[in-house]
């Protein structure tokens, strides 16, 4: 089913914030094996110029991608859901994530492609913190994959 | 930030400290909860193989983090990432035994940009010998 093109260009109400904890992010390094200590030890992260821990690069997804997820089950939308797989992923840095941090994410749907079958919608989502600076950018591409024949 | 490499003693085509990164399915399971990315592809064997994948899936944001790795650690500091990007070409298989899955990454100098004294890492990372990340790049800022 061809995917309704008038959803390109359209951007989703701000999320309401997340609150970015140093438990959580400690929980994220340690199931990533990442063991630098920026991430767990705030005198490491202030020694290499940052307040706080800083959380690694990729633990914003979870936050974007429950906003982008709002916006592709859009019903209107007519996105097969059960047939979606992430195609690729981007981030785009101001600066890192970190503790402390109250994140919304504001999503738009960039682009509705079709390609061998398969639909591909890509969706931007900017995070700012609470005081409205931006802070990273994730660049979502999903793929809903063609049904198979009968 | 305060990368521990300096821009100038960079080369375009250097290579960085490869690193591999097992994967067992108890890590995937770690994962989904860290992540909240629940999808029963990554620990259900039974629902993995009726949607049609050979078997149990890594988390292609797992596979991401990892990879990252090779060029945060090499900069020191991860907030020195400027911008990180890959393309999801192939699933890494995590079979379920002791062993599980590993996930080989390399990385050398791609480009160097002499304004912004970043250096863009380009990335490989291959597991059961297939390429698992396409396109798979790091900008880093460096002192």
């Amino acid at each position: 089913m061809a995917l309704d093109q008038s959803f390109v260009g359209r951007t989703y109400p701000a999320t309401d914030p997340y609150e970015v904890g140093r438990e959580k992010i400690r929980e994220f390094a340690e199931a990533v094996g990442d063991a630098h200590p920026a991430y767990t030890d705030p005198e490491a992260a202030k020694a290499l110029g940052h307040p706080d821990v800083i959380a690694p690069p990729t633990f914003v997804f979870a936050i974007t991608f429950r906003a982008a997820e709002r916006v592709v089950q859009d019903p209107q939308l007519g996105l097969d859901y059960s047939r979606v797989v992430h195609g690729d992923q981007k981030f785009a840095y101001t600066r890192p994530v970190r503790a402390g941090d109250r994140l919304s994410v504001t999503s738009t749907i960039e682009s509705i492609k079709s390609m061998a079958g398969n639909d591909l919608v890509s969706v931007r989502g900017d995070v700012h913190d609470e005081h409205g600076e931006h802070v990273v950018t994730a660049y979502t591409m999903l793929v809903a994959r063609a049904a198979e024949e009968a | 930030m305060a990368a521990r490499i300096s821009f100038d003693d960079v080369e375009v085509g250097q290579e960085l400290p490869a690193q591999t990164f097992p994967v067992t399915r108890a890590d995937l399971v770690r994962y989904a909860g860290a992540s909240g990315d629940f999808n029963p592809i990554h620990w259900n064997e039974k629902f993995a193989k009726e949607v049609g994948l050979p078997d149990v899936i890594a988390h292609g944001m797992f596979t991401m983090a990892e990879a990252v790795r090779v060029a945060t650690d090499w900069a020191g500091d991860p907030g020195a990432l400027v911008e990180y990007g890959v393309r999801f070409t192939k699933p890494v298989v995590v079979p379920n035994d002791d062993e599980g899955a590993v996930i080989e990454v390399s990385a050398k100098i791609g480009a160097k940009d002499d304004e912004a004294r970043t250096v863009r890492v380009d990335l490989l990372a291959k597991s059961a010998g297939q390429k698992v990340l396409g396109m798979s790049r790091a900008v880093v800022r460096l002192a």
